[in-house]
């Protein structure tokens, strides 16, 4: 098939949603070692008590960047690509309903990331750390003192600008461009997961547009949002800050629920248990992600009544996130299950991701977070749903799509090993965690008391391994890309959906005749 | 690729969106650079920033440009046109949330920063230790008396007459709509014209309004909690209205040229409903900013 353009004008200038998914996957992946880098000079530090690598500013700069990269670099623009690569593939649509704008929010990204990460090299000595190092949810006023604050301002729209014309673009496909046949009750959940995040998204990253906004005028033209001189208030960046924030946790979350309820199905060889309530779980979520916000604000000193509030409503949440794992659960339960590399990750996410939210519904808990909070308790929390949660889901769906975008077979042997490797590590990484914040370690600090040592080293050990086994996965990707065993067009045994049914590799048009569905 | 009559058009190669890319990095980051390193360096810091305004301006001119000429050729089944609606309509609900966000600041201080701060809840020693002989009232700029004493913006006068102009504006444009249904196009030309100089009357008001109140009120961005909720929901607000009556020349210019027929004419509405958000926010700000006081 050579019906498309190449060089270089075929990935500036596409419009094709498969181009874009690639890239968009291609990016996340490059921003997933980097910030990967930033995270290993992290530990690296915290090996041992005492100042060692680097000092306190850059290691400021590291979690900060760290964050920032992760949530806005990788995991959302992962995201994105599956969105962009399988949601026309699995609704039976020719592409994405404005592909000119698809291609908009795509490139904005890399120009953004440049201007997130400049800084650093700008001005003064490298090691002196002249990027942003304020944290990755930058708290006013600490973040008002950063004298280059005006690029991360900037780099934050231009993030959104990204993130809201893809989730129109996500939206306007979904409900638009279904092929005859597609009910919305027949959709695949991936579809359905997204299509919440979209909304969700178009929701809350205008409120984030906000804050930065009022972050610059009160820097650079004089107002007082955040100012108690002039009778605004520190708190309320926090409190819009969270408006955007959780919900954005669930954005990185729920498509890869989505993810997860396609790949266990196909290899527990069942129809996924409970579709409708799967469905309404995640629009429970979503509904629920906006009155929630403040639980990350407990010991800020709200009223009594907020506190009491904001705890009953954040435990709620566990309810709709307990009948999506259990119908997970459900759903493997008497199948003729195999143990295929996509389903091995999606098992370990079940395990794991569910750590993540026990931990959450902890931190729930006000008195509770009053001992937990800012220590390196929430940092394990937040590392099992992120890590073991999203980005496990987004390599399990790397490994199940692969072979349809690609047309070969991954290697088996080693992507087991890299399997494997990362399971065990990524526990050994963040499991001591729990216990150091138990114990008291602050998070967010470059050096700590000698009772926490022990258990410090071992996770730096488990993220060496961790970080080290993810070039095995890109190894396995090039490998995959260049070649291997055939695969059929159903890839999977028995797999079903409308992907499955177009020829692996997947043609750069599918579905020009919208096919029928039942 | 050419399609089959009917179906779902899918365009070619476009470089538009890493035009427009460029053009808004370049102007964000220009902005951020004259910022931080001052704005009036020798040559002028915000050159970078004009070049890259400049590039989206040309990119949206060949962009929308290009969207026209497809559109009059006939490529655009309705399919295409219920693509292009929801994506005008999910974009306004971005918009919404980002008024929200700004209300939400002005609910917030007026409800629970300020009270607060004038000892409020069990924040009585603060008060008593901080901020001491502060009144919570609203408006206000604050313990400091940030921007020094002001006068109140008030609500009758000029911004009552804009909030009527506004909400004339909202029936000629609905007129206009009506007649383009009625293919009617010289009164569809008559109702967008009048809505235009509606936009721009308002806009000008505007302009009058902050010249006074920064001349004769002494009310300004820098003054405390009210100036600067003030200005920066009808400052947004403003920015939006000029926004939405470029949107409404453009179709004014597209309806003189006969582009629109009863049946086809997607960009009016998106138009039209972009008017009438802008229309909805001002009542908002009337109500919560001006009179409410
Ligand atoms: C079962 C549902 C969950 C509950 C009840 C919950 C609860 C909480 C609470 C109360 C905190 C604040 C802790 C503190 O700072 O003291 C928190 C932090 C956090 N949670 Fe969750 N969570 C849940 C699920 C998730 C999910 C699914 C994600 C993301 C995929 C997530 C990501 C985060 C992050 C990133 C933070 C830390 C933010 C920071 O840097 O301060 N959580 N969670
Ligand atoms: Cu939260």
């Amino acid at each position: 098939m050579s019906d498309h353009p190449t060089g270089i004008k075929r990935w500036l200038f596409t419009t094709n949603h498969k181009d874009i998914g690639t890239m968009y996957l291609w990016f996340a992946f490059t921003m997933l070692f980097i910030g990967g880098a930033m995270a290993m000079v992290i530990r690296a530090e915290l090996f041992q008590p005492g100042m060692q690598v680097v000092n306190p500013n850059f290691f400021n700069m590291m979690t900060t960047l760290h964050g920032l990269i992760m949530v806005f670099g990788a995991i959302m623009p992962a995201m994105v690509g599956f969105a962009n690569w399988q949601v026309p593939l699995m609704i039976g649509a020719p592409d994405m309903a404005l592909p000119r704008m698809n291609n908009w929010s795509f490139w904005i990204l890399p120009f953004a990331a440049i201007m997130l990460v400049a800084p650093m090299f700008i001005g003064g000595d490298f090691m002196a750390g002249q990027g942003p190092a304020f944290g990755w949810t930058f708290y006013e006023p600490l973040s008002g003192q950063y004298d280059k604050l005006a690029f991360f301002i900037f780099a934050v729209h231009l993030l959104g600008f990204s993130s809201i014309m893809g989730s129109i673009n996500i939206i306007a496909t979904i409900l638009n461009m279904r092929a005859p046949g597609m009910t919305l009750m027949k959709m695949p959940l991936f579809v359905w997961t997204w299509l919440i995040t979209a909304f969700l998204l178009i929701a809350v990253m205008p409120v984030l547009a906000g804050v930065v906004t009022m972050m610059l005028t009160d820097k650079h033209f004089g107002t007082s949002f955040f100012d108690a001189a002039g009778g605004g208030d520190p708190v309320l960046f926090q409190h819009v800050f969270w408006f955007f924030g959780h919900p954005e946790v669930y954005i990185m979350i729920l498509p890869a629920f989505g993810i997860v309820s396609q790949i266990i199905p196909t290899f527990a060889r069942k129809p996924l248990f409970g579709y409708a309530s799967m469905v309404y779980a995640t629009a429970a979520i979503a509904f629920l992600s906006f009155i929630v916000w403040a639980h990350h604000m407990f010991t800020v000193g709200m009223p009594a009544a907020g506190e009491l509030y904001f705890m009953y409503a954040t435990v709620m949440i566990a309810v709709p996130t307990a009948v999506k794992v259990f119908n997970w659960v459900a759903t493997m339960w008497k199948g003729s299950m195999t143990f295929e590399v996509p389903m091995l990750w999606s098992i370990a996410f079940v395990f794991l991701f569910t750590i993540g939210g026990f931990t959450g519904l902890m931190l729930g808990v006000v008195p509770v977070d009053f001992q937990y909070h800012d220590t390196y308790f929430v940092v394990a929390h937040f590392h099992y749903v992120l890590v073991t949660g999203s980005l496990f889901a987004i390599i399990a769906g790397v490994y199940y799509w692969l072979p349809k975008w690609t047309g070969h077979m991954f290697d088996i042997r080693l992507s087991k090993i890299h399997f494997w490797v990362s399971a065990i590590s990524v526990n050994i990484l963040f499991f001591p965690q729990h216990f150091l914040g138990l114990a008291g370690m602050p998070r967010r600090i470059p050096d700590y008391a000698l009772q926490f040592t022990e258990f410090n080293q071992i996770s730096s050990i488990g993220a060496f391994i961790f970080g080290g086994t993810q070039l095995l996965f890109l190894y396995i990707i090039i490998k995959c890309i260049k070649g291997g065993d055939k695969v059929s067009d159903e890839v999977w045994e028995d797999a079903k959906g409308l992907e499955w049914e177009v020829p692996s590799p997947a043609p750069y048009h599918t579905h020009a005749t919208p096919p029928t569905v039942k | 690729m050419s399609h089959a009559e009917g179906s779902y058009y899918l365009p070619e190669l476009s470089h538009w969106p890493l035009v427009g890319s460029i053009g808004l990095f370049l102007a964000t980051g220009g902005f951020a650079y004259a910022l931080i390193y001052g704005i009036d360096g020798a040559l002028g810091n915000m050159t970078v920033s004009y070049i890259g305004l400049a590039i989206v301006i040309f990119m949206l001119f060949g962009w929308f440009g290009t969207v026209i000429k497809e559109s009059m050729a006939g490529k655009y089944n309705s399919q295409v046109d219920t693509s292009f609606r929801m994506g005008m309509m999910w974009f306004i609900l971005s918009e919404v949330m980002f008024f929200a966000a700004f209300f939400g600041a002005l609910y917030y201080m007026r409800n629970f920063s300020v009270p607060w701060l004038g000892g409020a809840g069990n924040n009585a020693m603060t008060n008593a230790i901080l901020h001491e002989g502060f009144q919570a009232v609203w408006p206000t700029n604050g313990p400091a008396n940030v921007g020094g004493d002001y006068k109140v913006m008030p609500a009758t006068g000029l911004p009552l007459w804009n909030t009527i102009i506004l909400l004339t504006s909202g029936v000629t444009l609905t007129w206009a709509h009506h007649a383009l249904k009625a293919g009617k196009n010289s009164q569809l030309v008559l109702g967008l014209f009048l809505t235009v100089v509606l936009g721009v009357v308002f806009l000008s008001f505007q302009v009058y309004e902050y010249g006074h109140a920064y001349n004769d009120l002494n009310l300004k961005l820098t003054t405390g909690a009210y100036g600067t909720t003030f200005f920066m929901l009808t400052g947004f607000h403003g920015f939006h209205v000029f926004v939405g009556a470029t949107m409404l020349i453009v179709m004014l210019v597209r309806a003189m040229k006969g582009h629109f027929t009863a049946e086809h004419h997607f960009a009016f509405e998106a138009a039209a409903w972009y008017w009438h958000f802008v229309d909805v926010v001002w009542l908002g700000l009337f109500i919560f900013v001006y009179w409410l006081i």
